[in-house]
């Protein structure tokens, strides 16, 4: 880690904890949430920072997720700053507001603490429930530890706010393995992040300027409907540069560069795999131990779901003959889950177009070893030896036959 | 209160050009609501004919900062623009004194929007809800809601051969919300405009949450000429199927107390959505609706203690 001249604190706490401490630094106007498994310590840590007088946010204690999106939509609407945190279900429960706040353009931020979605209910990681909720307009960051569960949050609430972006986003971590795991990592100071993320003043409310009143909401038919939609295409393809920039300067805050993905000794690899989220650790100490017996492989972390970046996928992944890619979701019905299919389609056009696999793993919490890594990747090394051709249907991983 | 000179001297809020119907009662209750707030106001509305005919984009009747979400979750956005003021209020950033008003159908209210109302009004929010009532989803071409009263053909509940429309009573939304224990709750009438302007008025000026139920007649859905709205408003009170009170801490007050009422069948005859029910070999229909509306009535005056 490159050293800066900030001050931090090397603390053991959760990721959700991490979160928390995020949102009290921030002090946000506004927090309006509903506890959900596992997203709950959040906004139950959020609440003894309330208490005790850490924060002064106005937090609303809802009856619902649906009602915390809703409200945190009236509020985002007046011109406050404000946050909120789910899970599955609960995110379920808000799809119909989600759409609403992106195309209001409100930069609400959203720790959603990735977890199965029922049927049958289960509380533990996969990437269902931020999955199902990709076409949405929000942007999507994916977290592995709780280093970058924390540092996101922060980042997150910067580039929601940039007035070129101006839309919600979500920062995931993975249920339980991130966010109820205590993980060492450094926190900024309190003054320090509230300088990164500086003062929030919108363009438009509907408290700042009541003598030029702001209608939000309106009904807008066929002739109006399209270019709205196409304004919200055009903010989230141009929020890639932003996403970026804020992250190189939370580089030279904390010394922590992150980019749009993570590429682990992928350069001279002949193999590449795929993921997503905390399998990323399991991933890079199988390709430790592969590489030790002479098979070149290596790793692409997506750090940044939407914007998709499909030109920058496509050049980093057009290197490798064979990339398999592990999905945490599935999109039942589809060619596979959903990080697979789109990065499939972001090489079709390609001049260097790998051979591809897709995986689904780890549905509902089902434990992922370095095995079934090992197993992707021998999949691979055999497309690239010209032993078996590209499976053309996705491959479950894990699963009890 | 202001006199009727004063207010009609008062800047309208809701202006003209809007594309509800002739004769809706809607934007008559929204105009007598704002008449009753003295102080900026920020307005909400739930999806359904009241947001779709005053914001069809790129316009708005709106001359005060306004915002419509979905159809459900008038009360919940509202609470979180009430929560933003008090946050920026709190830290300097406003000071401008501000009220806060959500609009609901009855459909948006009675029934999908019932959770998220009930959620606002328990936590206190200080802000009005006004549900303006015309008892079907109006919007979408007349389907029964909760508020729909007994015997109406709806869309969804129309009268065939074996069903003379609605089969259930109404749902008693104002004493659901009196149940709630909030500052004031208020049954009002845009017939009774004076009445009506007085509750906005209490409703804005009380510290934490208000309620007002508002009758709001809808000519397409009851299938009256669009010049009876304001008569059949008044007959829907005179019949004591709309009674007007109030419940202010919890004090209840009747605030119309005819010596007798008509009959409901003065509020029913007029209106096409019960014409069947006036066909011969349906009087025992009537008989039901008659019997609700002596049963409310009777219960409300004994917890009005009036005799």
């Amino acid at each position: 880690m490159a050293k800066t001249a900030t001050k931090q604190k090397t603390v053991a706490m959760t990721g959700n904890a991490g979160c928390a401490l995020a949102m009290k630094q921030i002090n946000p106007d506004v927090v309006a949430a509903y506890p959900i498994t596992p997203q709950t310590t959040i906004v139950e840590e959020f609440a003894n920072y309330v208490a005790d007088g850490v924060v002064d946010t106005e937090y609303i204690n809802v009856e619902s997720e649906h009602s915390a999106m809703s409200a945190c939509i009236g509020a985002s609407a007046a011109g406050a700053r404000v946050m909120t945190s789910t899970s599955s279900q609960g995110l379920a429960l808000m799809w119909e507001e989600l759409s609403i706040a992106s195309a209001l353009r409100l930069p609400i931020v959203m720790q959603t603490v990735n977890r199965a979605l029922s049927g049958p209910i289960n509380i533990h990681c996969d990437h269902s429930d931020s999955m199902g909720a990709r076409d949405m307009g929000w942007i999507h960051l994916f977290a592995e530890t709780a280093q970058e569960a924390y540092d996101n949050t922060i980042m997150a609430l910067k580039i929601a706010e940039h007035k070129d972006v101006r839309l919600p986003v979500m920062s995931m971590h993975d249920g339980f393995i991130t966010s109820h795991a205590i993980d060492r990592f450094e926190v900024l100071d309190d003054a320090d992040v509230k300088k990164f993320v500086g003062d929030y003043m919108p363009k438009y409310s509907l408290l700042y300027n009541p003598n030029e009143p702001v209608t939000f909401g309106p009904f807008a038919m066929p002739a109006f409907y399209y270019e709205q939609r196409k304004q919200l295409r055009v903010a989230i393809d141009g929020s890639k540069e932003i996403v970026m920039k804020v992250t190189d300067d939370f580089a030279k805050l904390s010394g922590r560069q992150y980019g749009l993905f993570e590429e682990y000794r992928l350069d001279d690899a002949d193999v590449a795999i795929v993921v997503l989220g905390s399998t990323a650790g399991t991933a890079r100490y199988t390709i430790d131990a592969m590489r030790a017996q002479g098979v070149k492989v290596g790793m692409l972390k997506l750090r940044v779901f939407r914007p998709f970046p499909a030109a920058e996928l496509a050049e980093a992944l057009g290197k490798v003959k064979a990339v398999g890619v592990m999905d945490r979701s599935d999109s039942a019905g589809s060619l596979g889950g959903p990080v697979y299919t789109e990065i499939k389609a972001a090489l079709y056009n390609s001049k260097q177009r790998p051979a591809m696999q897709g995986y689904v793993y780890g549905l509902g919490g089902r434990d992922t070893g370095p095995d079934q890594i090992e197993t992707v990747v021998n999949d691979l090394v055999k497309v690239v030896k010209g032993e078996e051709s590209p499976r053309e249907a996705v491959t479950l991983l894990g699963v009890k036959e | 209160m202001a006199t009727i000179k004063e207010l009609s001297r008062k800047p309208e809020l809701l202006t003209g050009g809007h594309r509800l119907c002739a004769g809706c009662g809607a934007s008559i209750a929204v105009r007598q609501v704002l008449l009753g707030a003295n102080d900026q106001v920020i307005a909400g509305s739930a999806t359904g004919c009241l947001e779709v005919s005053t914001t069809p984009y790129p316009f708005s009747a709106w001359k005060i900062p306004f915002i419509h979400n979905a159809f459900e979750n008038s009360a919940a956005t509202m609470s979180g623009v009430e929560a933003a003021y008090q946050a920026l209020v709190r830290r300097g950033k406003i000071e401008k004194k501000m009220k806060f008003v959500a609009f609901g159908g009855d459909g948006g209210t009675y029934d999908i929007g019932l959770q998220s109302l009930s959620g606002a009004m328990e936590r206190g929010h200080n802000m009005v809800y006004v549900c303006y009532d015309n008892g079907a989803y109006m919007n979408t071409g007349i389907q029964r809601s909760g508020s729909t009263p007994f015997g109406a053909a709806t869309t969804t509940s129309p009268a065939g051969k074996v069903r003379p429309g609605k089969p259930q009573q109404r749902k008693d939304l104002t004493q659901i919300m009196a149940a709630h224990d909030i500052p004031y709750v208020a049954q009002a009438s845009i017939s009774h405009w004076k009445d009506l302007v007085k509750k906005a008025e209490k409703a804005f000026s009380v510290e934490g949450p208000a309620f007002l139920n508002v009758m709001a007649p809808c000519p397409r859905g009851w299938r009256t000429p669009n010049e009876m709205t304001i008569e059949i408003s008044k007959i829907s009170v005179q019949t004591g199927f709309w009674p007007l009170y109030e419940v202010e801490d919890g004090e209840w007050k009747l605030n119309f107390k005819p010596k007798e009422l008509k009959p409901i069948t003065d509020f029913l005859k007029p209106q096409g959505r019960f014409r069947h029910l006036f066909k011969p070999g349906n009087e025992h229909l009537l008989e039901i609706a008659q019997a609700e509306i002596d049963k409310n009535w009777s219960r409300l005056k004994k917890r009005c203690g009036v005799e």
